[in-house]
């Protein structure tokens, strides 16, 4: 894989100031310009602009049918198995078009990784599942594996209920447990960044908040885009905040001033629970 | 890149570092990701070349036929005798023998086969239904060569016992074994297309006062008659292609008759006689093989496009 | 004034019920005709042929005579022309199916190779064997060999496991297909490591009732010509063979001529019987072990 970071460059950096979000000295990761997207005619992503940065936790809400897992799903590019997607506009991770011809999507995805709404795990084993990623991509080394599996589902939070039973089948845990396991499928290859589309909404309270935790751990090491329809959680775990409706960026800010002080009506009703 | 730091607390480099190593040397894994798709497609053209095949051996041969035989006359002739100097062939005897033997079949599968349906689909308990439905897959799973044997040993001889006319061979008793053979079938594909009628529907009926009769009879089975239809049409195209039962119980007579006492060929009987003969290749005889066979197959299907284009033309929009 | 007149309904409704329930006694008269079938065949073939079924008649090759004569030249048969048949419809039903469901893009291709399997399926086995005649035994001058046979019969069952592993790969939920290219798999890596070990249980019950019906198929291979003589064992796929259904066939056949036969067709019965049994049983064991648990 062609290295997708290199050097730091200051001059990309400063598109993010186009946001009216304060600048820093943090890279961007993924950067978002002028991006549309249709299913069928149906307009569901209208010019969207969004610089997201490294080590942070960038929380999307809004209410249901906004468009804000559509997005999440645009950045790994897996709302292309939906036949009838149309896009235009690009999506830059690490300074590179993802929709760029020459752009693998496969590579793309190997450095992004995603835990999905429903836990989702393979019907094998927990190491197996766990062990997926590295294999499809090469590594065999059973030493390797069994120290990435290991260290990957301690970074996960699961390695003290799972290590007496890891060629038990992942089906056979509880769905928090479940879904923790695909988080640590997905640290397995050592993303550079974690998509998360709801992680927690078929989950029970407790299980929540275990992944909650896990979030704020896991943001020393990554860069965490999650999609939440609860605004708690965003205010809880996130650094910024975008607010989606009706497919538009309404507002993108430190999550503590969308909470306290948001700048648009809209925002301020979907906040207060005015609507959605 | 931040990974880097993480690096260092180990003694091995990275994941992301040893799969980006990988993907260097994994030419042969794309070269193939790029191969498995035509792969595929070749594979999946089999069956199109397996249909075309069909299509080219009968047509060939049945056109060499047809150079030797006059086409008008084969399909009116009434008398067919393929072996010997003065060989005719006129395909009538077989076509009437396989209609005689399918509308028997059907005489048998139909009503049975519906009724069993509508048991199993609207009176059936759970627990019924889950005795019966095996029993009938049970049925259907049963090779037709045992029906053969079943037919000739068995129904012959007992249908000789009240009925004093019937021949050793005939037609009747391998239309009613053939008949019992498809009410698999007809009631399994009747039986989908009920249970596919939404309860509100009935639920409706019912709360009118209906009986579960009139329900089944005024509700149900309208709703689902293409479905059932369908089913029918599907057992006929099975009834006129079966050919292990006709060929044992109803021996080799080639007499043009609707006396359902008699000995009868099927057009299927009569490829089975006339191939398992080692016919000649070249000659008009192994020519009337294909002849028999590309009418056989045209039956057929016509048949399933009808079917087709029944539960597709008609579908229930709930 | 009211327009139901209540008397009158209810005068109708004794007779509306008595039509209720004898319906319901003749449509379940009607469904127990099949199982009365049944019993009555099966118990004909045990009364005629359990008594002929020992080691001897296992394992003895075909004789004239009916006292000498065993099935062990079909129950080889059989096995060879399965080692035909499962390889070569299990490559290209299930790679048929995972082109349809995995590859192929909606449209014209598709759902032309989607008809003609459907209009395969209802092709009467007799012109199947007429191509194998045709093409494999005379065209490829294979003669009428296991392979001729296999190949035959390969192709004659092939829509059954199409359309089961069809649904099998249907059945893999969307998300574990998402969980796999979300970690930056490639389709093939996808198909192999995730949809096939998923769906391998439907695949595995389809292509097991497809070897069945094959098993039980006689049309095709008595089309393509194997004789009723004595023929030795055969010993690779290049041999002349018979099979159970089609010795069936023929003691049938001659059962007028030698009274005896019908009880040697009647114990082949038994055992071609029993054989399937033990393959479906093991197809309905597959599919209850391996109920999805997602």
């Amino acid at each position: 894989m062609t290295v997708l970071t290199g050097k730091a460059n200051a001059k990309t950096n400063n598109l993010s100031a186009s946001t009216g979000s304060e600048t820093e000295n943090k890279k961007i990761v993924y950067n978002t310009k002028d991006l549309n997207l249709w299913y069928g005619e149906d307009h569901a992503l209208k010019n969207i602009n969004l610089p997201i940065h490294e080590n942070e936790v960038t929380a999307i809400i809004g209410p249901s049918g906004c468009g804000k897992s559509t997005y999440i799903k645009t950045l790994n590019r897996m709302v292309e198995m939906i036949p009838i997607v149309r896009i235009s506009g690009e999506i830059l991770y690490r300074e590179r078009n993802i929709f760029d011809k020459n752009f693998q999507v496969e590579d793309l995805r190997t450095r992004v990784g995603m835990v999905f709404q429903k836990p989702n795990p393979f019907p094998k084993s927990i190491y197996e599942n766990v062990a997926y990623g590295p294999k499809i991509h090469g590594i065999r080394d059973k030493k390797i594996l069994d120290e990435i599996v290991e260290k990957s589902l301690k970074g996960a939070a699961i390695w003290n209920e799972v290590k007496d039973r890891l060629n038990e089948n992942a089906y056979g845990l509880s769905g928090g447990q479940q879904q923790r396991l695909c988080i640590a499928r997905a640290l397995a290859i050592e993303p550079d960044v974690i998509l998360m589309d709801e992680p927690t909404s078929a989950l029970d309270p407790i299980s929540t908040l275990k992944v909650e935790e896990l979030v704020q751990e896991l943001k020393k090491d990554f860069s965490i885009i999650i999609v939440t329809h609860n605004m708690q959680q965003a205010a809880r775990i996130s650094d910024k905040t975008a607010f989606f409706l009706s497919g538009e960026v309404i507002e993108f800010a430190e999550t503590d001033k969308i909470f306290s002080t948001p700048s648009d009506k809209r925002t301020e009703d979907y906040i207060t629970g005015r609507f959605g | 890149m931040q990974k880097s730091t993480r690096q260092d607390q180990h003694s091995r480099p990275a994941v992301s570092d040893l799969i980006a190593q990988k993907k260097k040397n994994r030419t042969v894994g794309s070269t193939l990701e790029k191969l498995v798709p035509g792969i595929l497609f070749g594979i999946a053209a089999v069956s199109i070349i397996t249909t075309v095949g069909i299509l080219l051996t009968l047509i060939t041969e049945t056109v060499l036929f047809f150079q030797e035989v006059n086409f008008f006359s084969f399909f009116t002739g009434t008398e067919l005798k393929p072996l010997g100097q003065n060989a005719v062939f006129g395909v009538l005897p077989l076509l009437t023998g396989t209609l005689i033997s399918t509308a028997i079949a059907m005489l048998v599968a139909i009503p049975i086969g519906l009724m069993t349906a509508i048991y199993l689909s609207e009176y059936a308990s759970e627990k019924a239904r889950r005795i019966l439905k095996p029993i009938l897959e049970i049925l259907a799973g049963i090779p037709t060569i045992v029906y053969g044997f079943f037919a000739f040993t068995f129904v012959t001889p007992l249908l000789r016992s009240f009925i004093p006319g019937l021949e050793p061979t005939n037609i009747l008793s391998p239309g009613l074994v053939m008949g019992i053979m498809i009410i698999p079938m007809v009631a399994s594909l009747s039986e989908d297309a009920m249970s596919a009628v939404p309860n509100s529907m009935r639920e409706g009926a019912l709360a009118l006062g209906s009986t579960k009769l009139e329900v089944t009879w005024k509700v149900v089975v309208p709703a689902a008659i293409s479905g059932i239809i369908a089913s029918f049409v599907l057992g006929i195209s099975r009834a006129i292609g079966e050919t292990m039962i006709v060929t044992i119980a109803s021996g080799s007579s080639k007499n043009f008759t609707f006396d359902i006492t008699q000995s009868m060929q099927t057009m299927t009987a009569y490829i089975v006689e006339v191939s398992g003969g080692e016919a000649a290749a070249g000659t008009t005889l192994y020519h009337s093989l294909y002849a028999v066979a590309m009418t056989l197959f045209v039956f057929t299907l016509v048949m399933n496009f009808i079917a087709q284009y029944i539960s597709r033309r008609f579908r229930e929009e709930y | 004034m009211k327009h139901v007149n209540v008397e009158q309904v209810q005068k109708k409704m004794g007779s509306r019920l008595f039509a209720n329930t004898f319906a319901k006694t003749l449509f379940l008269l009607a469904t127990l005709f099949g199982l009365v079938v049944l019993v009555v065949l099966i118990y004909r073939v045990i009364q005629d042929g359990a008594a002929w079924i020992n080691f001897d008649f296992l394992t003895n090759k075909l004789s004239t005579d009916p006292e000498r004569a065993g099935i062990m030249g079909a129950i080889l048969g059989t096995l060879w022309l399965m080692a035909v048949v499962a390889p070569v419809t299990m490559v290209l039903g299930v790679g048929t199916a995972i082109y349809l469901e995995e590859y192929a893009k909606k449209g014209r291709i598709q759902s032309i190779i989607q008809t003609n399997i459907s209009n395969l399926a209802g092709v009467p086995s007799v012109v199947f064997g007429l191509l194998g005649l045709t093409v494999f035994a005379r065209g490829m001058e294979l003669g009428n060999v296991v392979l001729a046979g296999g190949l035959t019969m390969a192709l004659l069952v092939l829509p059954v496991v199409v359309v089961s592993s069809q649904e099998a790969i249907r059945a893999v939920p969307q998300f574990l297909r998402e969980a796999s290219f979300g970690m930056g798999a490639t389709k093939w890596q996808t198909v192999k490591n995730v949809v096939l070990p998923a769906s391998l249980p439907g695949i595995l019950t389809g292509t097991i009732l497809a070897l069945s019906r094959a098993i039980g198929e006689t049309a095709p291979l008595v089309v393509l010509g194997i004789p009723a003589l004595l023929i030795p064992l055969p010993d690779s796929i290049f041999d002349k063979f018979t099979i159970l259904p089609v010795q069936i066939y023929y003691w049938t056949l001659d059962s007028a001529l030698v009274a005896e036969y019908t009880n040697l067709a009647a114990a082949t019965i038994l055992i071609l019987l029993i054989v399937l049994f033990v393959m479906n049983s093991v197809a309905i064991l597959i599919r209850n072990k391996f109920q999805k648990r997602y």
